[in-house]
């Protein structure tokens, strides 16, 4: 089962809650998919090893062949190729390494070579859980090839946790886009909700099953969970607003470690999801 | 006329809460919310629309069910996985590359226009707002965030404002490139934990990458004093100049909850005439406020707010 933690809003707790929620049940997979800035590991303090570089394969134009017939500039729809007068530019940046100039090239004049844009990481210890990162490079834009390629490290028969990056665009698509189960992670304030709200739509969309985490529980005012009890949208857990949690975040040590009875809180959470009786856990 | 942008990394470090504010201090500025995945900024700002305009984004492929004969070579050529088993295209995955009307024999695909979002052109209480919003899980929101910069600047030449505030989204990527690139100042809020070190780092690092003068500010600095430290230390090290260090403080939410800027939220309630509302770290409100029968929290966080904006004025002038 693939369950993804994700929020509209960042800073909202997503990473709180896979890490904690990894180390309360066994043999779990952890995917840090916010590869933008992955946090996941500074909780985890694992060595880690490189799996893979994510590279996207960018245009060559062979100067021998080349026509300077503009085909391949005219086609392509990021604007990585302009036809000069002297030849093909080429602008790697800005090439989604979708291979159309190939294609439409009469000449046979391009080819292909990998610009490795980020990494796929994984952590040396094993037991008692698997942990994989994807890591963008800085000054690059597609965050979506490295999570995708990431993905692919997935092993479907254990349980993995998706820690997904903010936001409700392509990233997240990418990250939640095929998990069975989506745990949103939100707080009680007017740009929490309003964020919430959002992320609720995607997971709509995209058809994920979906319950929902308060962070910081105590700030704000219950406006979430009196949209989440009209809308019948489980609420999985409570953190609270708890100045220790805070301290033991900012120090990088998953409160699960420190405070007793969250280990069981969250493996509690984790059995619900798995066995799809959620939906009684706290509304009822 | 100067740009300058918000960022963070890390999402929920109080970029908008921060913006907000300047919005209240700035005296002749432009704002605009560059975060259009989750944009929060217009939940303070309460802006009048005076313009909406749809955002055409990248294409997307569409399968005429006529003339498809479902040989699946679009599939084969699709990079993306955007096309199933069953020949249809999954349009969240659909990069718009076109390639897919390359490789197909009987001409059954055609690229159409689609609607990726929206840009607003508005009036708030602080002056003109540039936004927009993204389409749930829409691409490009990197060029939506360029087509929100556009409009800032038509408007600044509009309303003759000299100043652009932009709030930047989380992260690192193709979004906040678009909401930095071109701009004089980065502001870089910062949070003294573990994640917002590692994240502070890497927009460091992105703004010094694409050339552009950074800066940093730490937000509930005294959470944790000895990581304020460590993010002081390696700012000096990078010649990252810090410009502040705001206190942990529920104004911050206390303002929210209101849909004030904690600026007005601070002045409404010591009741501060509006010519004071500007600087209110060097009014008598703040002075006094001992006096009161419930003392102002929150002054040192609004003082160091106002005192962030002044050198940000400084820097960019």
């Amino acid at each position: 089962m693939k369950i993804a933690i994700a929020s509209g809003k960042g800073g909202t707790g997503k990473t709180t809650v896979a890490v904690n929620l990894v180390l309360s049940v066994e043999g779990m997979q952890l995917f840090d998919c916010d590869v933008e800035e992955p946090n996941c590991n500074l909780f985890l303090g694992q060595e880690l090893e490189k799996v893979e570089d994510v590279s996207c394969p960018v245009p060559v134009i062979d100067s021998d062949k080349c026509t300077l017939c503009g085909k391949c500039a005219t086609f392509c729809r990021y604007n990585a190729l302009a036809a000069l007068p002297t030849g093909i530019m080429v602008f790697p940046f800005l090439c989604h390494g979708c291979g159309g100039c190939g294609l439409v090239c009469p000449e046979g004049a391009v080819q292909e070579e990998p610009r490795v844009l980020g990494v796929v990481e994984k952590g040396k210890t094993t037991a008692p859980l698997e942990f994989y990162r994807g890591l963008l490079n800085i000054g690059e834009a597609m965050a979506t090839l490295v999570i995708r390629t990431l993905q692919e490290h997935i092993d479907a028969s254990r349980p993995a946790i998706i820690d997904s990056p903010p936001g409700v665009a392509c990233p997240v698509i990418a990250a939640v886009g095929n998990a069975d189960y989506c745990v949103l992670v939100t707080e009680s304030t007017p740009f929490g909700f309003h964020d919430f709200k959002l992320a609720v739509e995607v997971v709509k969309l995209m058809k994920i099953p979906f319950g929902v985490v308060i962070n910081r529980d105590g700030l704000g005012d219950s406006r979430v969970e009196d949209f989440c009890r009209a809308e019948k949208i489980p609420i999985l857990l409570k953190i609270p607003n708890d100045m220790r949690i805070a301290r033991l975040y900012s120090e990088g040590i998953p409160f699960v470690e420190e405070m007793p009875g969250w280990k069981e809180k969250f493996a509690a959470m984790f059995k619900a999801i798995e066995s799809g009786s959620e939906s009684g856990v706290m509304n009822a | 006329m100067k740009q300058l942008a918000i960022i963070s990394g890390k999402g929920g470090s109080g970029k908008t809460t921060l913006t907000a504010a300047f919005a209240s201090l700035a005296k002749n500025a432009v704002l605009a919310d560059c975060d259009v995945d989750a944009s929060d900024m217009h939940l303070i700002l309460k802006p009048e629309i005076q313009e909406e305009e749809d955002y055409l984004g990248l294409e997307v492929a569409s399968i005429d069910p006529e003339l498809c004969t479902g040989c699946g070579k679009c599939r084969e050529a699709c990079r993306f996985g955007a096309i199933s088993a069953d020949i249809t295209i999954n349009q969240y995955s659909c990069e718009g590359c076109a390639v897919c009307t390359v490789a197909c024999p009987e001409n059954a695909v055609s690229m159409k226009p689609r609607i990726s979002g929206q840009v607003f052109s508005s009036k708030t209480r602080f002056g003109p707002f540039a936004h927009a919003k993204l389409g749930i899980g829409e691409e490009a929101s990197g060029k939506l965030v360029s087509a929100a910069r556009e409009r800032a600047i038509k408007l600044a030449e509009q309303y003759t404002k000299d100043l652009i505030i932009i709030d930047g989204p989380p992260g690192i990527g193709c979004p906040v490139i678009a909401a930095i690139t071109g701009t004089d100042l980065v502001l870089a809020v910062s949070e003294p934990t573990v994640s917002g070190i590692h994240d502070l780092k890497r927009v460091i690092e992105l703004a010094k990458h694409f050339r552009i003068p950074v800066t940093v500010c730490i937000n509930k600095f005294d959470i944790n004093e000895v990581n304020s430290l460590t993010i002081e230390k390696f700012c000096a090290e990078a010649g990252v100049p810090v410009l502040g260090r705001l206190p942990y403080d529920d104004i911050t939410t206390r303002a929210m909850m209101r849909e004030e800027t904690v600026i007005e939220y601070a002045a409404r309630e010591c009741s501060l005439s509006k010519e004071n509302v500007s600087f209110p770290a060097k009014s008598p409100c703040f002075e006094n406020s001992h006096e009161h029968e419930e003392p102002v929290k929150g002054r040192d966080f609004v003082s160091e707010v106002c005192k962030i904006w002044e050198q940000l004025e400084e820097r960019l002038s």
